[in-house]
């Protein structure tokens, strides 16, 4: 008995260690399947979407052999650093409180942040005078718009995704507005459509897509960008894997040469959301 | 083992015990009455009835609650239309109903089992006797049978009880920020899940302890006569 | 509604159901291993002639009877990798990746909170077996293996296999508490069919549907098993 359970232990010792590396020459990339369009399960159980396909050219021209793998939201990051897997590629913004604990490559992507509502809703009709709000630094008009959202809003419940830059801009300038945070972007989109909300904030590439399947829903509201929002989203790394990121990074640049990007981002967004710069 | 974080993080966690008492709270009280009406229903000589009671004990005894939870909250939202044309959908609209509701059903399709159990063993020289001296069937069944039925059910129903309290925990999945809702958010924050684990664990067991101590007066209080 | 959802292949979700069943299942029967071991080993804890173990036994049976599956789930699945790659580090010096599958470490929480169950329905069932069985066996010179093996374990198990059905169910249900953490079983099929189709009410209904149908089947084998361990039993009949 006693041997039995030396030698158990010993076996899942091995089979722990040969999980851990028997990859080790392939970069592994996390993405969570339920961020579409960035990353999704289609009825067939396989990850797609426009992160799948740009982690695939992405390594092509970097000359990395890949795998991707799907990962909860939560944890993404601990199980990165923890090397379960080498890099994140899951529509994480590029933020200063996330670069605390790992580095990014340069954004692949960066896209604004708006209000999805129902057009039944009375929010529908709101009025807002800035059409962008380029944070951190707002000038006058930005700061009277920001009152005018909450005026608006009173009253109101906002959905957003659990532990996201959409979640920290809303309690840092709207801390008035009741929020619901959700484990999913899918789960608050059923909820929007079932009004339990009355608004859900998140980036136009998940508005867009659901307001293809339901024309019911519509964006309103300014267009925001930067600040605690981040610059942008971009492969998650390590801190101490500066080859890799370099990798990415110049991959990424290359990509947006060439055009083949900006193609990607209009395939699965139906518009450029390339970097400028 | 991180102390400031236990530090700040006590009085974030313990700010969701307030939920989690109400969720359970409320389903054990309204799932008690559901099991009373279930577990007469099955003990009803009318088979429709009967397999009415059963049909729901079974549907709700062998499926998971999270889904019993996930079918009510979401599934509803998928009929808000034909729920609003009803007037329900000012209830299912809530995350707060839909719980309770759930939470009710299920701690009510057990709590009949325990009930109908006792019932049934109430020794029958009892309920002859009270017969005997002339007792209507509904004073024998108030007067007699009930009384020494909960006294039978009382201790399976202090576990039911403990269940209902770590139950309430699967609410945090509907948004809903319970002491487990919280606990995720902070672990998902500061990534150090056992610091976070103990004070939600002791807060639990706390709870769960003061529970059993109250079920354990109840039952002596109940028991007086019985020596 | 749409039926071709529920089609097999690439356009329906059926294969994916399937899978989730099997996962379900599988998990499930691991699980419920990992329970059978915890309940006996704390089960001779609490009976054991040492105070310490006893008081051990009756720790963890208090604690994890006290605290919700889900957060035990939260604890191993963030906290487990970090607690095993530091022994590991600090025993062999490796400071690569080690974790344990999401299946494993499901199947071990709710083999670890169910095993408190686990631990009483088999305390019960040794305490249920008659000290004059035990007696007999010893006085015609059985040593205490044998004693174990031929007369606790065969009448013990007999006692416990009601209880022991009930931990299975309970068992069975538990697993979709480890959907939360993303294991892909009948739970988490549902709900990622239900985001990317729209139509959640169809999809957790079939899953309760899987739910009814494994419930079923486990009841019955359960029957089947416990019919033929009375067979030894004496019976006026």
């Amino acid at each position: 008995m006693k041997k039995i359970i030396q030698s158990l232990i010993i076996l899942s010792f091995l089979a722990a260690n040969f999980y851990g590396s028997a990859f080790a020459a392939t970069v592994k990339i996390a993405t969570e399947g339920a961020y579409a369009p960035y990353n999704f399960k289609d009825a067939a159980g396989n990850l797609v979407g426009f992160e799948v396909d740009l982690a695939k050219m992405l390594c092509e021209k970097a000359k990395l052999k890949c795998e991707i793998v799907e990962q909860p939201w939560d944890g993404i990051i601990p199980s990165l650093v923890a090397k379960k897997y080498d890099a994140i590629m899951a529509g994480m913004s590029i933020t200063a409180e996330r670069q605390k604990t790992i580095s990014f490559s340069r954004s692949y992507s960066t896209e604004p942040l708006r209000f999805a509502v129902l057009k039944s809703n009375s929010l529908a009709k709101m009025d807002v005078a800035s059409k962008y709000l380029s944070l951190p630094k707002l000038d006058s008009g930005e700061k009277k718009s920001i009152m005018e959202i909450k005026k608006a809003m009173q009253g109101k419940v906002v959905g957003v995704q659990t532990s996201t830059t959409h979640e920290a801009f809303m309690k840092k300038y709207l801390p008035e507005i009741a929020l619901k945070s959700y484990d999913t972007m899918d789960n608050m989109l059923l909820d929007l459509e079932a009004k339990r909300i009355d608004a859900g904030f998140t980036a136009i590439s998940s508005i867009k897509p659901a307001m293809e399947k339901n024309n019911t829903i519509m964006e309103v509201g300014p267009s925001v960008t930067g600040g605690i929002l981040g610059q942008g989203v971009g492969v998650g790394l390590r801190k101490e894997d500066t080859d890799l990121r370099n990798k990415f990074s110049s991959a990424i640049e290359s990509m947006m040469k060439d055009g083949s990007l900006q193609k990607l981002s209009v395939k699965w967004f139906g518009f450029d959301t390339a970097p400028r710069n | 083992m991180d102390f400031e974080l236990i530090y700040t993080a006590f009085p974030k966690i313990l700010g969701g015990l307030d939920k989690t008492i109400i969720l359970a709270l409320a389903s054990l009280s309204i799932g008690i009455i559901l099991a009373v009406i279930i577990a007469l229903a099955e003990l009803s000589r009318y088979s429709i009835i009967k397999n009415v009671a059963k049909g729901y004990v079974y549907l709700f005894r062998s499926t998971p609650l999270l889904i019993q939870i996930f079918l009510i909250y979401y599934g509803s939202g998928q009929f808000h239309n034909f729920l609003d044309s009803i007037g329900l959908w000012m209830f299912f609209k809530d995350a707060w109903f839909c719980a309770i509701l759930a939470l009710s059903l299920n701690t009510g399709a057990y709590t009949s089992q325990i009930i109908r159990g006792a019932i049934e063993t109430v020794p029958f020289g009892s309920i002859e006797a009270a017969y005997a001296i002339g007792m209507t069937k509904l004073k024998a069944f108030t007067r007699i049978i009930f009384p020494i039925a909960i006294r039978i059910a009382l201790p399976a129903y202090g576990n039911e009880v403990i269940l209902m309290v770590k139950s309430t925990s699967l609410a945090s999945t509907i948004t809903i920020m319970e002491i487990t809702g919280v606990s995720k958010k902070i672990i998902a924050m500061t990534y150090q899940p056992i610091e976070v684990f103990m004070i939600a664990g002791f807060i639990y067991l706390m709870l769960n302890f003061i529970l059993t101590q109250l079920m354990v007066i109840l039952e002596r209080y109940l028991m007086r006569h019985t020596y | 509604m749409d039926l071709s959802l529920l089609g097999w292949g690439n356009s329906g979700w059926l294969d994916e159901f399937s899978i989730g069943m099997v996962m379900t299942f599988s998990v499930s029967i691991v699980a419920f291993i990992i329970s059978l071991f915890f309940g006996v080993v704390f089960a001779n804890f609490k009976l054991s002639s040492y105070r310490s173990l006893r008081i051990f036994g009756n720790v963890y049976t208090t604690v994890l009877r006290g605290i919700p599956e889900l957060l035990v789930i939260y604890l191993f699945f963030f906290g487990g990798g970090a607690l095993l790659r530091s022994i590991a580090s600090a025993l062999f010096g490796y400071d690569g990746y080690i974790d344990l599958p999401v299946f494993i470490i499901g199947a071990l929480c709710i083999g670890l909170s169910s095993g408190a169950y686990s631990t009483e329905v088999i305390r019960g069932a040794i305490l249920s077996v008659r000290k004059g069985q035990l007696e007999a066996a010893y006085s015609v010179g059985m040593s205490r293996r044998q004693v174990a093996i031929r007369i606790l374990f065969p009448q013990a198990a007999r006692y416990a296999l009601p209880g022991l059905g009930n931990i299975w169910q309970f068992v069975l249900k538990d697993t979709s508490l480890i959907s939360i953490v993303g294991f892909v079983e009948i739970i988490r099929v549902a709900t990622l069919g239900a985001g990317s189709t729209k139509q959640p009410f169809l999809f957790y209904f079939i899953a309760l549907l899987l739910f009814l149908f494994l419930a079923w089947i486990s009841q019955r084998v359960f029957y089947r098993i416990e019919a033929w361990s009375k067979k030894g039993e004496k019976s006026l009949q």
